[in-house]
């Protein structure tokens, strides 16, 4: 229980790394690298937003609507400057004019209902946790208790909390709209009702996916440091998007964009949750501005859970049809997605990245989807891990599951009948996109034979015949996945508002080291070590000399951010292209100094050698130091090594896998306990395995919570109940199963390194592979579904309402033939 | 979440502890561990305008032997009871269940008496206590008296000390002879609060049941004894069906809560389930 010694931590991490790889010259992709950015990260000895104390620096605090829906009929911000240490308080009214309205990017479609989204609330609040007044202090505490001073009485509005009811809009969220529907995009490919004409088998059914809070373990903060005679800002933000974010602001306050610098320091995670531009950051930017004084605000995790962004939240209606050797023929989705109160960022554009994922692996003839937006008085949802693709998945792998059941086949085998084959690669789905490269057979198999399946099954039967109160079931998901957002084009045809494609800048200095500056920014992916990998092989320079730089407009001018498993496959093939382009450069000046032809130069292992004359090279170190006095270089050699590059994808990438999992469930009590997990996933060429491993456990468990544990719970007034961490279960360690994992690698044919990305694959594989196994394990006790999360009173009530219903039909059977005789 | 401002006293020894609660009386809070304190603190659920901090009281920490009994200092960290080697051999279960709370760093701040005086009846120990007879040491302005556990939990959140009093130890019986006990604990996470608890401490002579006592965790508005349960397993055969129907009896006279992770009727299902499993572990199935 002694404090941590960073030192020792420090030399931890180096032993370990040396025993990771003792062999750390060469080929540095594909080795599992120790994170370089793990030291200070684990230490703390790093800046996070909230570690900022700066001259002046004032408090920012935020008062919320304690009530899910009401009118403002009066509010006095006055009492609250009576108060010790208060400096300025200001309510919606006041500053409506400066705050202008929070940016979605994303209006799916031409006629999409877009309501004004003030920072602060003017007339109306519409969930619990709409902000509705600022108090600002010198001290953070004194600037707490100041909020209770303000004046403020409600007009109680009715709280519209169902999707399906508001769809009636009988109560309305936003009455100068006229309706809660905030659009309705469609989707469809091939001849829906002639597949479904031909079907033997059709089966329906209705998937409900929780609310779910995205719990980064950092908190959001922002400080804003005002240089007020410049007009200069700086922005500090625990953010994934320094970038849009700083574009948005400036379209949002007016401030001009140049005149404002965002630096997202050492960010502690954020699933999606800091994929936004919030009303915090705007309000700390001008009352920093009106004041004339830093501004800092720093959230706590319970007015995270109201004022932070939630995910899925969606109703999935789900139609399959097949022929009764198995067959798939078509598939109808109808989704209703809830927006929440106002739209963010993204909002409405999360259902449409599941959109084209709804087939999943499989082919077949037809396919039909249609999303519906609507509004609620509850916090605004937005991406979180996966972002439409994880609903889409479960809905296929389900509803695949249930295909199974019907037709009395094995769900494996279904699947089997029904993928793409590896060899009918480039496959063009019937969701409108072609995935250039896969191999379900591999993955499959490798898992099954890791899982144990067959023996798994026969222990099945066994407690099956044995009526054993702990039942055994089997789940199986077979996912992919689309990532590496995106190309510009497509997200033009989808009507999103900005561009898909990525940057870099490799810099040789003239000592040897250099700096590689990318435009994604790492919120703990392990960016610094998977671009020094790559650059490292690209210039033959050792994995040590590599700089990466991020996350600061000024130091990292361009980029798209950091979301969507695009990282690698986006900005990592720019650090690779811009690394190559310095190679080239330096072959210029190595021809030079050789007196050589540059095609008669080999560049192998940071060395440009003359074909033929072994003794006569040059390193790339040296190369950088005589570049950087360029004393002797003739005209038309430019004296740098440094280049940039931006890439635009041509293709998504297509991560896929199948996962098992074998959950054992407690008849008596309903508890789930997972057994074994078995992970096989193909996420193309690997940069780092240690670095994917981390990804697919962070991501299988985020899947797992999904089925089993977490869930934002409204009452009927609209007032979030899971309010903390005591009632939102998130599971910790002690709580998972040790997974088995392992990989395929089909390289992805859309990028130079062959990589797809893994930031969300666990997530998206996971949730459907447990429920499925929750599922298997009741069936023959006449359980159909469980909705998520699979708590155990709820399998609890699966299983009692399923026996009462079988005793029912029992009775009535005996009664009937009773009748009979 | 941000407490609401209160003054701040430390003190070094009960006298100085009785002192100050009899000055502030209601107004006043101990702080031992701080594990349910604090968070009521950040929550504004409680608004105490003095916290008076027992951690540098040290005559309140460790655990000793007075003949057959086992008396435990109310400030003992939770880790320190799991590793002590006194509880242990004369009564395990609290080794047992103790490791059970929250998470590692729940247990090296939280302590036994502050888990007892809290009173929560979705706490692991109250019921335990209930279970093994224990019997609470408290002082107050009038010198010391006894509690026995049964008195002790009065109501939700409410024990049966006075605004100017403080739990000094608790003492627990020795389970002397063929005791065995169990402790099932039914959570959704590993550092969530029990939906339901049942704790058994049994003892057998010859292969039947002596003596049972149940001890139930959050069956209502106080930690409960399943008494008809108790009744029925006097005298079972240890090994018999008798066990089964005896725990049947367990949700008799209890009032669980309802809430998001388990409604009444399902409380009541759980704790009949939880009831056989304890009581077949501690007698050794």
């Amino acid at each position: 229980m002694s404090e941590i010694d960073a030192g020792m931590v420090v030399e931890e991490i180096k032993e370990r790394d040396a025993l990771s790889d003792p062999s750390t010259a060469g080929k540095q992709i594909g080795k599992a690298r120790l994170r370089k950015e793990d030291a200070r990260l684990v230490t703390g000895q790093t800046t996070w937003t909230d570690n900022i104390i700066l001259p002046r620096m004032a408090y920012l605090a935020i008062l919320r609507s304690p009530t899910a829906h009401a009118k403002i009929s009066r509010i006095d911000v006055t009492p609250a400057l009576q108060r010790p240490g208060i400096i300025a308080a200001f309510s919606g009214r006041d500053l409506a004019a400066e705050l202008g309205s929070l940016p979605c990017a994303w209006p799916v479609t031409a006629d999409m209902v877009h309501p004004a989204h003030p920072p602060l609330a003017v007339d109306e609040v519409r969930y619990v946790g709409d902000a509705v007044a600022v108090v600002v202090g010198l001290d953070r505490y004194q600037t707490a208790d100041a909020l209770d001073a303000i004046d403020i009485d409600y007009e109680p509005l009715p709280p519209v909390l169902d999707m399906e009811q508001a769809l009636t809009d009988e109560n309305l969220v936003h009455s100068d709209k006229g309706t809660n529907k905030c659009f309705e995009w469609p989707l469809a490919g091939g001849d829906i009702d002639a597949a479904f004409a031909r079907a033997d088998v059709v089966v329906k059914r209705r998937f409900v996916h929780q609310r779910l809070i995205p719990n980064a373990m950092e908190p959001r903060a922002v400080v804003v440091d005002p240089m007020t005679a410049s007009g200069d800002y700086t922005l500090y933000s625990a953010t994934q998007i320094p970038h849009i974010l700083r574009i948005m602001l400036a379209l949002t306050t007016g401030i001009p964009e140049h005149k404002i610098r965002v630096v997202a320091p050492d960010v502690g995670g954020g699933f999606g949750s800091k994929l936004d531009v919030y009303a915090e950051e705007v309000l700390a930017l001008v009352l920093a501005k009106r004041l004339s004084r830093p501004v800092k605000w720093t959230e706590s995790r319970s007015e995270g859970y109201q004022a932070t962004i939630h995910g899925r939240d969606q109703i999935q209606d789900i139609e399959i049809a097949a022929t009764s050797d198995g067959k798939v023929l078509g598939l109808k989705a109808d989704i209703k997605a809830d927006m929440g109160a106002y739209l963010q960022l993204i909002t409405p554009g999360v259902p449409l990245l599941g959109a084209f994922m709804y087939a999943g692996i499989y082919k077949m003839d037809a396919y039909s989807f249609r999303c519906t937006g609507v509004f609620t008085t509850k916090t605004p949802t937005d991406a979180y891990r996966g972002a439409g693709r994880p609903e889409a998945t479960f809905a296929i792998e389900r509803i695949m599951d249930e295909l199974a059941f019907e037709l009395g086949m094995d769900p494996l085998e279904l699947r089997r009948r029904n993928w793409i084959a590896t060899e009918e690669f480039p496959y063009a789905s019937i969701g409108g996109l072609t995935y250039d490269t896969g191999n379900y057979e591999a993955a499959t198999d490798k898992a099954c034979e890791l899982f144990r399946y067959d023996e798994m099954r026969a222990e099945q039967s066994k407690r099956r015949e044995s009526n054993d109160p702990v039942q055994l079931g089997i789940g199986i998901s077979t996912y992919t996945e689309m990532c590496g957002l995106a190309p510009s084009r497509v997200l033009g045809s989808l009507s999103y508002g900005a561009g898909g494609w990525e940057a870099a800048s490799v810099r040789m200095l003239p000592t040897g080291k250099v700096e590689v500056v990318t435009g994604t920014s790492p919120h703990g992916q392990g960016h610094e070590t998977a671009w020094s990998q790559i650059a490292a092989d690209a210039l033959g320079v050792p994995f040590e000399d590599i700089e990466v730089l991020h996350g600061d407009t000024k130091v990292a001018p361009m980029g798209l951010d950091t979301y969507g498993s695009r990282s690698l496959v986006v900005g990592g093939i720019a650090v690779h292209k811009a690394a190559g382009k310095v190679v080239e450069k330096a072959r210029k000046v190595a021809a030079h100094l050789l007196e050589a032809a540059e095609d008669d130069l080999d560049f192998e292992a940071g060395t440009f050698t003359v074909r033929g004359s072994p003794e006569s090279k040059k390193s790339i170190q040296e190369i950088a130091l005589a570049t950087f006095a360029s004393h002797s270089f003739p005209d038309g050699i430019e004296p740098s090594l440094n280049s940039d590059y931006v890439v635009d994808p041509e293709n998504f990438s297509f991560p896929h896998g199948t996962h098992l999992c074998a959950a054992d469930v407690d008849t008596e009590t309903g508890r789930v306990t997972i057994r074994s997990y078995v992970a096989v996933d193909d996420v193309g060429n690997v940069i780092n395995p240690m670095i994917v491993e981390g990804q697919v456990h962070g991501g299988i468990a985020q899947g797992i919570a999904q089925a089993l544990y977490e869930e934002a719970v409204y009452d009927e007034a609209g007032n979030l109940i899971t309010g903390t961490m005591v009632d939102y279960l998130v599971p910790g360690a002690a709580d998972l199963p040790e997974f088995v994992t392992s990989r395929t690698e089909t390289p992805a044919t859309s990028n130079p390194l062959g990589v797809k990305g893994v930031g969300e694959a666990g997530t998206i594989a996971s949730t459907p592979a447990v429920v499925n196994a929750v599922i298997d394990a009741l069936r023959h006790l006449g359980v159909t579904e469980v909705a998520m999360p699979c708590s155990p009173e709820r399998v609890w009530r699966a299983i009692t309402n399923a026996q009462a219903a079988k005793s029912d039909t029992a009775k009535s059977d005996t009664a009937k033939s009773g009748g009979t005789k | 979440m941000i407490p609401a401002a209160f003054d701040y006293l430390r003190v070094q020894s009960v006298a100085e502890a009785v002192e100050a609660l009899t000055e502030h009386g209601d107004e006043a809070k101990l702080l031992a561990g701080g594990q349910s304190l604090l968070p009521l603190l950040r929550l504004r659920l409680a608004y105490p305008s003095v916290v008076i901090d027992l951690d540098r009281v040290d005559e309140l920490r460790g655990v000793r032997e007075d003949g057959d009994v086992i008396v435990i200092g109310a400030m003992t960290t939770h880790y320190a009871v799991i590793h002590d080697a006194l509880i242990k051999e004369h009564c395990g279960v609290l080794s047992q269940v103790t490791a059970l709370i929250g998470d590692p760093q729940v247990r090296n701040r939280g302590t036994f008496g502050g888990a007892l005086a809290h009173a929560d009846p979705a706490g692991d120990l109250p019921a335990v206590a209930l279970a093994l007879d224990a019997e609470m040491v408290v002082r107050g302005p009038n010198g010391e008296r006894r509690i026995p556990a049964a008195e002790f939990f009065i109501d939700y959140l409410q024990s049966a000390l006075g605004p100017d009093e403080i739990l000094v130890s608790v003492r627990v019986p020795k389970l002397v002879g063929q005791w065995g006990y169990d402790y099932q604990k039914f959570h959704r996470v590993a550092q969530a609060w029990a939906i339901v608890g049942a704790c058994a401490v049994v003892r057998r002579d010859n292969g039947s049941i002596a003596q049972a006592r149940i001890g139930l965790t959050n069956m209502g508005p106080t930690p409960i004894r399943a008494a008809g349960v108790e009744a029925a397993l006097r005298g079972a055969d240890a090994h018999g069906g008798q066990l089964r129907e005896a725990a049947e009896l367990a949700a008799e006279g209890t009032s669980p809560p309802a809430d998001l992770h388990g409604q009444p009727d399902y409380r009541r299902a759980l704790a009949r389930i939880l009831t056989r499993r304890a009581v077949e572990h501690a007698v050794g199935r």
